[in-house]
């Protein structure tokens, strides 16, 4: 892109950088209010300083342990929370402090899909209503009615027509997950924010719905955010990967490049801790097992947030933060040591001692 | 801990403040609304006789002339000073904490209900105590016995105990056990418990059982219902699985998590009851601060009405209170937040 | 050919005796809905020493077959029938009072869901020396210090401290620790653990499955775990039994059922399942339709309405039940097409698409 088109015409559809949606400095700290005057104490730094960009029509996943920060990113990015620093930039619009009124427009471009199939839909309204009510809450009026389009996305997500008039309890955790996904489809979102779409699922229904996904992003060009702690769903999924620890992105890279070879050892010990399927393996895997758990996100570890289980840590991981940088094109790691490195760099083994 | 402390005292403060206030206002307004003005409310205050200078000079005197907020102002600070009432013929002081002076019995109002709420909260503890152990055994009884007949056969007792009045219950019980059969004092009889324990507690007997059914058949209920729900979770079934006996599993492990939430109806329960036994107190004659309220209403005299109400905000506060205190001891997950 | 006697079960690798025997176990609610039939004619067997992976999706009985070895059903709610002999002695047939004896010694359980399934009113030292107490008579001050041995064992920093911490104040992974220090204080002979891991995370769970085969390796005992997690499974079980509507449907050791399974239902589960460890198929092979509801199993094989296969057996499978049937090598498998077109359909169809 020249410097002439970056002055104004990358219209609405793209950010600066050729991006649909880009996020910088994103930070969320929750605070933890306490005494006589509830006066700020602390805060849970559930996100804290993050950065990534999502090209249009990529599946870009966020995967890490729990509380991790993962579904705060997501609900900051659909606005359902407020930020307390950074910007998000959506199709070269900064929708960093909208409000209401202004979000209107926005979300029918961003969508959300959550967890939990059972708490999500009510279960006073039929699947018509539910899966209509995007249409009514943004006052469009589709092509041959309401019903009609209803009936065509029950039909996308693969079930039947005929489900309109029937109640949410009638139906499957799996299928609740599609009337979930119908609901999000109706005003046709440029973006779906999904947070854990298939953790409640049962493996033969998940894959159903990981597939369902999969086509739905081929036949409507859709953008995914797709929000896990499962490694191996993730691979199947995504086309990128960021990995977080503790609210900030430790590494984000290409699928290929992050399972063939991670860098930053949170990665590497995430993913030789993954069950495999597989009895052969079971005493061939070299395991990495990492020390206790997170710690807590109210009082991160300074500088290098994982150095407290990390069995690579020195003393600069301790005093030093180390910053999310490109180590090979496309990937990005904050780590002073990190594993399968380029070459050996010149700031690992100088500042090893 | 002590932040928090601090915390629930000021909002008790705040929270008496508003009720004193709405009550205010409301005897304030209300006879206004009715037509009333400060003459015709003195005209109470002064001989069938007077003059409508008198009866002027009288609602000046007693402050029934003065703008809202002065009339508020004046019996505030006779709560922390103390005041002085003119009476034409004498000055009455009220010492401080002035809850308020009765121009129809010439008596400030504190004493007399400290006298009458020794003889309401008599009349709680003792019932509480009763509802308490019986409410809380025959909920446990049915939850363990669910469906059986023992269960069906309280829980329709309970449903009649819940739905019967209190004044009813009450009349039933007194002209049985007074009147007919003459075992217990006929109504009125009451008996300091400094003077005479046992007697105490004889002559509050009646009012206590027939307080304690309507509480005991709520409780019943509250009891079985918490005691089946704890029954259900998992800590049970771990307890079970570890070989533990079942009376064990039952009363160390089901009762306490059963009965934590009834602590914060109990606190209500109990508070509301100093302020509002009402019922019970007029069906057995009891000098309490229900009767004490009812003669104020009646009496149209608003000190005592503001008193009573004041004194019932503040136990009902203090029950809270002492609720969630107890809750944090219970329930170590309250204490470390 | 049912599985009722011994020789038809897979063989044990050490030989030695059953410590558990389940057979022909049938655990049945009635509902206002209708008989909820949770286990139909279950029969498996575990030795000390080895440990059993039970898989299958949710409700298709797994955790009331563990609760039943446990004797922790109500007799009235649930019709229990079969036997499950544990070192010998029935559960089904003993009273409340001997199962309860046999509970924390000869049997203990792990929880899914560690906070919950610990009381929020007692310390977790308090809880662990309790159960200690159940079965040895000593002070509480030697439980006390036992307790603190337990929680050292299962790896608790500061046990001398953490010992008098309530369940909300450790974290998810402690707490299952603490369970697990719980459930082995009294060196209990058989071990089950359904779903100790599922609401863990995997750093977590891969610590926890350590353990799991650390401590059984010291105490010898027999141990089932219980998941919906093939990989689990994978990484700790000798034998695997796999269910599907309340009974199973293939059974043998962890190397036929992951490397040459036979029954339709767990090739399913393979494929839905993206693999980690392999290339990166472009598409999952899930199994159609939804787990049926155990109040209306569907007739002859219960998997028939979700199984590619179905038109294979010519209308035996709606008819018919298919027993579950000794391949002849301890692999057991409960389905209407012969060993030699199942075979020849893993090899030539489904292992290389997976
Ligand atoms: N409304 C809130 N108030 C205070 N803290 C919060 C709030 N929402 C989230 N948090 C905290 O922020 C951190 C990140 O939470 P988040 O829900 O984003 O985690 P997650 O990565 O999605 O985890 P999981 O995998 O368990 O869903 C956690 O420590 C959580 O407790
Ligand atoms: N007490 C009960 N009453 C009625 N049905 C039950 C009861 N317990 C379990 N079930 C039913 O039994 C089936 C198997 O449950 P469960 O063993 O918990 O499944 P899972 O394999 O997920 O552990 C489910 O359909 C469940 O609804
Ligand atoms: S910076 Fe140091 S502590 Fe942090 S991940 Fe890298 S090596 Fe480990
Ligand atoms: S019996 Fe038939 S329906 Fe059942 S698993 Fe075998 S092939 Fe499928
Ligand atoms: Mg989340
Ligand atoms: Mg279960």
């Amino acid at each position: 892109m020249t410097a002439t088109q970056t002055t104004g015409e990358h219209g609405p559809g793209s950010n600066p950088d050729g991006s649909l949606l880009s996020v910088s400095g994103l930070v969320k700290h929750f605070p933890i209010r306490q005494g006589l005057l509830q006066r700020q104490v602390a805060a849970v730094q559930a996100v804290d300083g993050v950065n990534f960009t999502v090209r249009k029509g990529e599946t870009l996943s966020l995967v890490g342990e729990s509380g991790c920060g993962k579904s705060t990113t997501g609900r900051l990015l659909t606005r359902l929370e407020e930020p307390t620093a950074g910007t998000i930039m959506f199709e070269g619009r900064d929708i960093t402090h909208l409000r209401d009124g202004q979000m209107r427009p926005l979300r029918r471009d961003v969508q959300m899909i959550f967890q939990d199939p059972y708490s999500s839909l009510n279960p006073r309204h039929t699947v018509g209503k539910i899966v209509g009510a995007p249409f009514k809450l943004q006052h469009v009026e589709p092509e041959g009615g309401v019903k009609k389009a209803v009936q065509e996305l029950l039909e996308l997500v693969g079930l039947s027509p005929e489900h309109y008039n029937r109640y949410p309890h009638e139906f499957s955790g799996g299928q609740r997950q599609r009337i979930g996904i119908a609901r999000t489809l109706a005003l046709k979102p440029k973006l779906i924010v999904a947070d854990e779409p298939v953790s409640a699922l049962d493996v033969s229904i998940q894959a159903q719905v990981v597939n369902l996904l999969e086509d739905l992003q081929e036949e409507l060009d859709l953008t995914y955010i797709f929000i896990a702690h499962d490694l191996s769903v993730v691979r199947h999924v995504s086309d990128r990967v960021a990995v977080m620890y503790l609210g900030k992105i430790v590494e984000l890279a290409d699928r290929e490049t992050l399972y063939d070879r991670p860098m930053h050892p949170y990665t590497v010990a995430l993913m030789s801790a993954v069950p495999v399927p597989d009895t052969k393996r079971r005493h061939e895997r070299e395991r990495i097992r990492l020390e206790g758990d997170v710690p807590s996100p109210i009082n991160p570890p300074p500088a290098c947030r994982f150095h407290t289980r990390c069995w690579k840590a020195q003393d600069k991981c301790r005093n030093e933060e180390p910053p999310l940088v490109e180590l090979l094109p496309g990937h990005q790691v904050a780590c002073h040591f990190p594993e399968n490195a380029p070459q050996p760099t010149a700031e690992a083994s100088t500042s090893a001692g | 801990m002590v932040a928090y402390l601090i915390r629930r005292l000021l909002a008790t403060i705040g929270l008496l403040f508003v009720v004193s206030v709405i009550t205010f206002s409301i005897f304030f307004l209300v006879p206004k609304w009715a037509g009333a003005t400060p003459d015709s409310m003195a005209t109470r205050y002064v001989g069938r006789t007077a003059t409508a200078d008198v009866v002027h000079q009288t609602a000046v005197r007693l402050g029934f002339t003065d703008p809202f907020y002065v009339q508020y102002a004046d019996w505030a600070k006779g709560l922390v000073a103390g005041r002085d009432f003119d009476m034409g013929t004498s000055i009455e002081h009220c010492p401080a904490p002035c809850l308020g002076y009765s121009f129809i019995t010439a008596q400030p109002v504190l004493p007399d209900l400290l006298d009458r709420f020794t003889v309401t909260f008599s009349l709680a503890i003792g019932a509480a105590v009763i509802w308490v152990t019986a409410g809380i055994s025959i909920g446990v009884l049915s939850a363990l016995k669910r469906g059986s007949l023992v269960d069906r056969f309280s829980m329709v007792i309970a449903l009649a105990g819940v739905s019967m009045p209190i004044f009813w219950t009450g009349l039933i019980a007194l002209s049985f056990f007074s009147y007919r059969w003459g075992i217990t004092a006929v109504g009125g009889a009451y008996t300091p418990f400094t003077q005479n324990p046992a007697l105490w507690a004889w002559d509050l007997m009646l009012p206590w059982v027939t307080l304690a059914l309507l509480f005991s058949a709520q409780y019943a209920r509250l009891t079985r219902a918490g005691m089946l729900e704890t029954m259900n979770e998992d800590y049970i079934r771990t307890a079970r699985a570890k070989g533990l006996r079942e009376r064990t599993v039952v009363t160390k492990h089901g009762l306490r998590g059963a009965l934590t939430p009834l602590l914060t109806i109990f606190g209500l329960d109990f508070g509301l009851l100093i302020g509002g036994a009402v019922l019970t107190e007029s069906a057995f004659g009891l000098n309490g601060l229900g009767k004490y309220a009812v003669d104020g209403i009646r009496a149209n005299d608003l000190p005592k009405i503001l008193g009573v109400t004041l004194f019932a905000a503040l136990f009902v506060v203090i029950a809270n209170l002492i609720v969630d205190l107890l809750y944090a001891v219970v329930d170590p997950r309250v204490r470390t937040k | 050919m049912t599985l009722t006697s011994e020789e038809q079960q897979p063989a044990p690798a050490n030989g030695g005796g059953r410590f558990l025997d389940v057979r022909d176990l049938k655990v049945h609610f009635p509902t206002d809905d209708g008989l909820v039939k949770s286990v139909d004619g279950l029969s498996f067997h575990v030795e000390r020493g080895r440990t059993l992976g039970i898989v299958g999706e949710s409700g298709s009985g797994k955790s009331v077959t563990s609760l039943s070895v446990m004797g922790l059903h109500k007799r009235g709610a649930a019709k229990i029938s079969g036997e499950i002999l544990v070192d010998g002695q029935d559960v089904v047939a003993s009273s409340d009072e001997e199962v309860r004896r046999m509970r924390g010694k000869r049997m203990a359980m792990i929880f899914q869901d560690p906070l919950s399934a610990m009381h929020p009113y007692y310390t977790v030292g308090d809880q662990i020396i309790e159960a200690y107490r159940i079965h040895n008579d000593v002070s509480k001050k030697k439980a006390r210090t036992h307790a603190i041995e337990m929680l050292d064992r299962v790896g608790i920093p500061e046990p001398d401290r953490r010992v008098d911490a309530y369940p909300h104040q450790y974290s998810g992974g402690m707490r299952q620790r603490a369970m697990i220090a719980m459930a082995l204080s009294c060196d209990p002979d058989l071990l089950i653990a359904d779903e100790p891991t599922t609401a863990l995370d995997v750093t977590v769970q891969a610590q926890i499955l350590d353990l799991i085969r650390d401590l059984q390796r010291e105490f010898n005992s027999a141990v089932i775990i219980i998941t919906h997690d093939l990989g689990v499974v994978a990484e700790l079980a000798d034998d695997i039994l796999v269910m599907y509507a309340g009974r199973s449907v293939e059974y043998g050791t962890a190397e036929q059922i992951f490397n040459e399974p036979e029954h339709p239902y767990t090739w399913g589960l393979l494929g839905s399942m993206p693999r980690f460890d392999r290339e990166r198929s472009t598409r999952l092979l899930p199994i159609q339709g939804s787990p049926p509801s155990l109040i209306n199993v569907p007739e002859g094989c219960p998997f028939h309405p979700r199984c590619r296969f179905e038109q294979n057996t010519r209308g035996l499978a709606k008819r018919e039940r298919p027993e579950l049937v000794d391949t002849g090598r301890g692999h057991f498998v409960a389905c209407h097409m012969s060993q030699a077109q199942r075979q020849q359909i893993w090899r030539d169809e489904i292992k290389p698409k997976l």
